[in-house]
């Protein structure tokens, strides 16, 4: 499916809100949305949440065979999955422009900036070395897809244990875990990609552009950088001119913006730690209750809350008492067992007392059923006349009630002699 | 501009530098008199010769030489929308980009001249860079293509190819800001390399292409790989920009020749 365009009135709104310095959710120009770290049980997994734009990253690792033109670095592979989950526009299976970009980019962010110490990954030179393989799924697409695949990739590769190995001779063990403890990637610095939008021929600069900002801009510069204020890559895309002075306040933007976002990230893996060690549930389905997995999450809002308490036990006061229908379990016939809590059923019962002893049913009825009787009892007391009963037989119980002989005896009697007639003529 | 001088590609380098980048620890990419792998000096580039007008069935074509890489050019358009029309844009022309790399082009042969990951991101920075320059809004709702094919690669594919485009596009007619003009620059002890070679580039050194428009002093494509320190960046765009620059001259006069050519023989 394609994208459905955007309107003409409303790329002139968003334009003019920018040329105004204002944007929809309320940030300043160089603000970021909110970020969100979290991860999953595994080592290796780590969700980010940059507004509403959310990317899962999961790293993972294997033994092969490295490339003959370096045989003592082991390999690392970036795949970044644009599925059509995250938006309608994206396409199952095909390598579209975005993709190629973005999936290029990251490579460049991760592995032409030499953030991974590549030649602790050999095990054994030109026959065994490691392959760290990193895949970014995106969850959900509200613009800026880039930053937050790169912070996502670079943190699931901090977080990431590999198992250990040992040599002896020719022979290659792989431990497992319990035997011994995995070892974390020897990682040398953190590049992470700030993207600038730029409006109107590069006139006017946002950080972080959400998605509708990003089909009304004119072009994307990413610049990846790391917290020594060394930059990684930088790319421009889209029709734009920049000026030399334009990329250089950028990169001095992105500088700052590094720093607070490496602090985060470091801050997100030390919590994580902790929370691990000290054995305490961690993962991905402890950060899950708070919120909701669906786009249509709304945001919290503050809500009055100063008489809940008393409007809370007014309601109480006033609702009428729930039924006191606490069924015990009977057992019907001796050695039958009943399961699930549901009251004896009297059906089959009735049946039996009345094709026996139809004369006295009123006394057989009453042994049977003396623990039911007293809760319809109680439930004909609240609801006054139960009059209208149809010729089910449950109901016959109910007025065999000596209390209730009144009025509706008569109707009753017949109405169960004729039940009763019925039956033995089944019979 | 007086430093930037072109000097003969000295033969042979591409092939010697396919063992020398097995061993990049002991490869000194700046001697200390100031020369590189090649000859050399820091600001220097290599020699550009370029024809326009190869082809006759084309609307407008180029080839170009720099150094030892060698690119063809030939653009078509600009016409009307072919393939799918819903990319037709009511108000402007439609560019459209293909890189490939000729099976010899490298020393080891390529299976795929083009369609993998790297050739499409090559296709898809030309585009934008033609984007940014070609006059689109003049043609509404038709298409250019672009078509280059890197024949010998020895690093800066992508500013030889941006080169050649330029002027194919020129030779179709077809108006434009101003030219375009791309170049790598690398960092090395401290000091900006003008025109990598492909030694130099597979050498680690850190690389910044940037496709210029040398007029106004604009960029309209910039790609950095490999980590520099921020402080040296503007020094890096720096010497990017005035290498562009001494490609733009080496245009200018190549677009001169071949009008004057032209010219003379349409008038006899």
């Amino acid at each position: 499916m394609k994208d459905t365009p955007l309107s003409n009135c409303e790329r002139d709104f968003l334009l003019k809100a920018i040329e105004e310095k204002k944007r929809l959710d309320g940030r300043q120009t160089y603000d970021y949305r909110k970020m969100k770290i979290t991860f999953g049980t595994d080592f290796g997994c780590c969700f980010v949440d940059l507004g509403k734009t959310r990317v899962m990253a999961q790293v993972s690792s294997e033994l092969v065979t490295p490339k003959e033109s370096r045989p003592n670095e082991g390999i690392m592979f970036f795949n970044i999955e644009l599925s059509p989950m995250a938006s309608p526009a994206f396409e199952q299976g095909r390598q579209s422009e975005l993709s190629v970009k973005l999936n290029r980019q990251l490579e460049r962010c991760l592995r032409n900036s030499k953030c991974i110490d590549t030649e602790s990954l050999c095990v054994v030179s030109g026959e065994k070395v490691w392959q760290i393989r990193v895949d970014v799924h995106m969850l959900n697409h509200d613009g800026n897809l880039m930053d937050a695949a790169s912070i996502a990739a670079i943190t699931a590769l901090c977080h990431f244990r590999r198992p250990d190995v040992g040599i002896q001779g020719d022979e290659v063990t792989v431990f497992s875990p319990e035997e011994r403890d995995p070892i974390p990637l020897s990682i040398y610095h953190m590049p992470i990609s700030v993207s600038f939008a730029f409006f109107q021929q590069g006139t006017y600069l946002l950080v972080d552009p959400c998605e509708r900002e990003e089909r009304v801009m004119d072009g994307l510069l990413m610049i990846a950088m790391n917290k020594h204020r060394e930059i990684c890559s930088i790319q421009s895309s889209g029709g734009i001119m920049l000026l030399k002075e334009q990329v250089m306040r950028c990169s001095k933007i992105a500088s700052i913006k590094v720093s607070e976002i490496t602090e985060l990230i470091s801050k997100a893996l030390e919590n994580d730690k902790k929370a691990r060690k000290a054995g305490e549930r961690c993962g991905f389905a402890e950060s899950m209750p708070q919120e909701r997995i669906t786009a249509l999450k709304m945001d919290e809002t503050p809500v009055e809350m100063t008489d809940v308490t008393e409007k809370a036990n007014d309601i109480v006061h006033n609702a009428d008492a729930p039924p006191q229908m606490v069924p015990s379990p009977v057992v019907p016939i001796p050695g039958v067992g009943q399961v699930g809590q549901g009251v004896q059923s009297t059906w089959g019962l009735e049946e039996d007392d009345e094709g026996e002893e139809e004369e006295n049913d009123n006394s057989g009825e009453e042994q049977d059923e003396k623990v039911t009787r007293m809760e319809e009892e109680k439930l004909e007391s609240r609801e006054g006349d139960v009059v209208e009963i149809s010729d089910s037989e449950e109901e016959e119980v109910v007025i065999l009630n000596p209390e209730k002989v009144s009025k509706n005896t008569g109707y009753t009697s017949h109405h169960k002699g004729a039940a009763a007639t019925q039956k033995r003529k089944r019979k | 501009m007086g430093n930037v001088v072109q000097s003969e590609a000295r033969g042979a380098v591409r092939f010697s530098s396919v063992e020398v980048c097995g061993n990049m620890a002991g490869l000194e990419l700046l001697s200390d008199q100031g020369y590189r792998l090649d000859g050399r000096k820091a600001t220097e580039l290599r020699k550009v010769q370029a024809r326009m007008g190869v082809f006759a069935q084309a609307d407008g074509s180029a080839y170009l030489e720099q150094g030892n890489t060698k690119a063809l050019a030939v653009v078509y358009g600009p016409h009307e929308m072919r393939g799918s029309r819903s990319r037709t844009r009511h108000d402007q022309a439609v560019i459209n980009c293909q890189y490939s790399m000729a099976t010899f082009s490298t020393a080891e042969r390529k299976r795929r001249p083009h369609g993998d990951r790297k050739s499409t991101e090559m296709s898809l920075h030309l585009k934008q860079t033609f984007e940014a320059a070609v006059m689109t809004q003049l043609y509404p709702r038709s298409q250019i293509d672009i078509y280059v094919k890197i024949l010998q690669s020895d690093g800066g594919n992508y500013s030889v190819c941006v080169n050649a485009a330029t002027l194919a596009v020129i030779d179709a007619g077809i108006p434009m800001r101003d030219y375009v003009c791309a170049c790598t620059v690398g960092f090395v002890d401290e000091t900006p390399l003008a025109d990598l070679c492909y030694a130099e580039e597979s050498g680690g050194v850190s690389s910044l292409a940037l496709a210029l428009l040398p007029r106004g002093g604009q960029i309209a494509l910039l790609q950095m790989d490999a980590r520099l320190h921020q402080d040296h960046l503007e020094t890096l765009i720096e010497a990017a920009m005035t290498a562009c620059k001494g490609v733009s001259k080496v245009l200018d006069e190549v677009v001169r020749q071949h009008l004057q050519e032209s010219s003379v023989l349409s008038g006899e």
